[in-house]
């Protein structure tokens, strides 16, 4: 059984889905060819606002407390400013570049091999777990481990445990303290108690989130809230403040990227001798966009574009908006669903799954179509056990060496 | 005031005497996971080095067709190129940073604040024209430490002879400025081509020169008219040219030909040439499977090619600039296994070494973190 053999698209030929992934590579052709200084310009003033933010968050909260009319108002813009200033640069920023969105631009400053972000996470156990896991096997059970993150019962195929019963409680932590859950998430805990990690590799990743926790720590927690002498704690609870809107932010957005309800799962067997357009169909059918203005979706990373986002990881961000109208024609032409809906619409259905799956199946109706298949064990695979990476993500037609000799 | 406590820290003895380093880890306390450099560049596009830059100061055009940058290096930049070395420069051309590498023409000046490059826009040379013609004083380029063995030597042979052909003169010409600043020129012939007069770079530079110093004798001849230097006229032009040390540096038929002259006369040792060309003379590694740590993706490769091209072969985004072992700009960390200098058969195998990946291939097998 392939892909293609799925419902929603068994109305389509071998061929249509292989000229569906030629339309595709147009698509992405196209913003290759045409990346140049506006591109430039757009990740570059943007990481300048970001820092210019963080300025102003930090002076303020500095500066503002000390005198008991400015306090609370200092603290309250302070936190927000900081707030914006980790939203940006953890979502719009750090995640798009980590992808390689702007290696195109040869600038070591904003590459994807060396940039580190503003969260707990060491950006190397990133790009192992979302860009290679996660973007690889998108919403495949058992190799995806974003389909709950570990902790939540997230696809009705996924046998149900009374642990979760506490799923509304995990949900709610994870949300609130999303920085710490993501900084563990390339540890595999699941991994860790069956004793099948390599006790090297897992003392190396611990080491490297304590060193970056540690220094992240510090800084929202010990330093900034130091230098402002007697008004330590104003500042504190300003950079916790700052700290929960990102993470509660970064949830509400991260949530809404495959767990609405048009959102499909799929099994091994479905991505056996998967192609590249296959790959791209898999990609529209489990992701989910949700709707906003500019602002919004610069705010959200761009992540509002999930389906765009999924199909082309590593094109610039700014362009998914205008991807986004090729992709939806696209998908009207071969009758394939495309997922989106307002935010509150989009989070409430995944909120709703959440708390629907805390219970056994049989004491709940489906939201989705029945799964075809039977009841799958939770057990997230090693690499060793994932199949060959499929070679066509990510940077995969960045113009060989010959080329770029040419130009 | 930043300005002034900037000037202290890095004009003299203060210096030493600050613990620069210590003070900026410090402030990376406050910024991490980014350096303060990532913040103080917002006050001032210097003041950082995390990359190497410059800011161009002046455009002053030498030729028709070449001009020379006074370029303003920032922080991070010690004044202590040889007289002779070259530089790379990088601009943004279409969002994307391009890199070129251009012979320093001024002096070495510890106390220096600047630096020149003279680039000639070469027909077809998109970037060179670029250069020449595209940049205007403000400009934020990126730098690249000097490099190259094609340098003064110290002290300076008693005579020598340059055979200079073209833009060739710029490393020549910052050889000649060294030896005025000093007011010691030994017995120099310096044998200059160039198509016609106008086209000649320094042309007044260095007739100034010529009649400031007894020594200097300079031969011009220009190409468009008195056709291209016949080594064999090198008896009559410099007769006693096989006592010199020679250094020629221009455009690719004219070294090999002077190489070929210098064999035949077995004088190899007496020539130093500076060619813009990677030379890749060392040994291949034996090859083996690169595995790229972030993507996943792995790649064969064989001895000869270059962990840069393989890696662009398979898709990934590695960074690249001069294509030739100067700039750095390729530099990714070797996370196990051993990679081989193409240029000179240097092999690295440190767990966590930054190698160049435009220069080296792999002995064996090796995981890169990107």
């Amino acid at each position: 059984m392939a892909i293609s053999d799925v419902q929603e698209y068994m109305h389509l030929t071998d061929e249509e889905i292989e000229q569906l992934g030629r339309e595709l590579d147009a698509i992405r052709k196209e913003v290759e060819d045409s990346r140049g200084p506006k591109d430039a310009a757009y990740i570059n003033r943007l990481i300048r606002i970001q820092r210019y933010l963080a300025i102003a968050g930090r002076l303020t909260l500095l500066v503002g407390v000390h005198d008991k009319r400015t306090r609370v108002p200092a603290a309250v813009t302070g936190a927000t400013l900081l707030a914006l200033h980790k939203i940006l640069e953890n979502m719009e920023i750090g995640h798009n570049v980590m992808h390689g969105q702007w290696d195109w631009m040869n600038d070591p400053e904003i590459h994807s091999s060396n940039w580190e972000w503003d969260t707990a996470q060491p950006a190397e156990q990133w790009k192992h777990s979302h860009n290679y896991v996660h973007h690889q096997f998108t919403n495949v059970l058992g190799y995806d481990n974003d389909i709950g993150y570990g902790i939540l019962r997230m696809a009705r195929e996924q046998r149900w445990s009374p642990v979760n019963l506490g799923q509304p409680v995990y949900n709610a932590m994870l949300a609130t303290l999303f920085q710490w859950g993501v900084a563990l998430h390339d540890l595999d805990i699941e991994r860790i108690r069956k004793g099948e990690k390599d006790p090297k590799e897992m003392k190396r990743q611990l080491k490297q989130i304590f060193r970056k926790g540690r220094n992240q720590i510090l800084k929202d927690y010990v330093v900034y809230p130091a230098l402002a002498g007697p008004q330590w704690r104003t500042v504190m609870a300003a950079n916790v403040g700052a700290n929960l809107t990102r993470n509660l932010w970064s949830y509400v957005i991260i949530f809404c990227g495959h767990f609405p309800d048009g959102a499909m799962h799929f099994t091994e067997e479905e991505i056996e001798d998967e192609t590249r357009a296959e790959w791209y169909l898999r990609q529209i059918l489990g992701a989910a966009n949700f709707e906003g203005g500019p602002l919004m979706h610069i705010m959200s990373g761009n992540l509002g574009y999930q389906i765009e986002h999924h199909l082309f990881p590593d094109l610039p961000s700014n362009r998914y908006g205008e991807i986004s109208v090729k992709v939806k024609a696209l998908c009207e032409k071969y009758d394939i669903p495309y997922t989106i809906g307002p935010l509150h619409k989009q989070y409430g259905q995944a909120l709703r799954t959440i708390i629907k799956l805390s219970v056994p199946n049989s004491w709940t109706n489906s939201d989705k179509p029945e799964p075809p298949t039977p009841p799958q064990k939770r057990r997230r695979r090693s690499d060793s056990e994932r199949p060959d990476r499929i070679r066509q993500l990510g940077a995969w037609s960045r113009g060989t060496s010959q080329e770029r000799k040419a130009s | 005031m930043l300005t002034l406590l900037r000037q202290r820290l890095f004009t003299d003895d203060v210096a030493n005497t600050i613990p620069w380093e210590r003070v900026r880890r410090a402030g990376s306390k406050l910024t991490t996971p980014l350096l303060p450099d990532d913040y103080l560049r917002l006050v001032n596009p210097l003041w950082t080095t995390r990359e190497l830059r410059g800011r161009i100061e002046k455009v002053v055009p030498e030729t028709e067709d070449a001009a020379t940058l006074v370029i303003r290096p920032g922080w991070g930049w010690r004044h202590d190129h040889r007289a002779g070395q070259y530089v790379g420069i990088g601009i943004q051309v279409d969002g994307k940073f391009v890199w070129r590498s251009y012979s320093v023409s001024s002096p070495p000046k510890r106390s220096g604040r600047h630096i020149a490059i003279t680039v000639r826009a070469m027909p077809e040379g998109f970037v060179s024209d670029h250069l020449v013609n595209g940049l205007t004083p403000g400009t934020i380029v990126r730098l690249a430490s000097p490099e190259g063995d094609f340098v003064l030597p110290e002290p300076p042979p008693a005579k020598m002879l340059f055979l200079v052909g073209g833009s060739g003169v710029t490393p020549v010409m910052a050889m000649l400025r060294t030896l005025d600043r000093r007011g010691t020129v030994p017995d120099v012939v310096l044998h200059y081509s160039s198509p016609t007069e106008d086209r000649m770079i320094f042309r007044e530079e260095i007739e100034r020169l010529e009649q400031a110093h007894e020594t200097l004798k300079v031969h011009k001849q220009f190409t468009d008219t008195d056709g291209m230097l016949e080594l064999s006229d090198l008896d009559r032009l410099c007769p006693d040219w096989r006592e010199r040390e020679t250094y020629a540096c221009g455009p690719a038929p004219m070294l090999d030909a002077i190489t070929e002259h210098f064999e035949q006369a077995g004088l190899e040792e007496r020539l130093h040439l500076e060619r813009f060309s990677l030379e890749l003379g060392g040994d291949g590694g034996e090859g083996g499977t690169i595995t790229f740590q972030n993507s996943g993706k792995k790649v064969e490769l064989d001895g000869a090619t270059t962990i840069l091209e393989a890696g662009e072969e398979a898709g990934v985004g590695m960074p690249y600039g001069c294509r030739m072992g100067i700039c750095h700009t390729c530099t990714v960390t070797l996370v196990k296994g051993r990679v081989r200098d193409l240029r000179n058969g240097d092999e690295f195998d440190q767990a966590n070494e930054q190698v160049q990946t435009c220069v080296t291939t792999a002995v064996g097998d090796c995981t890169l973190d990107i």
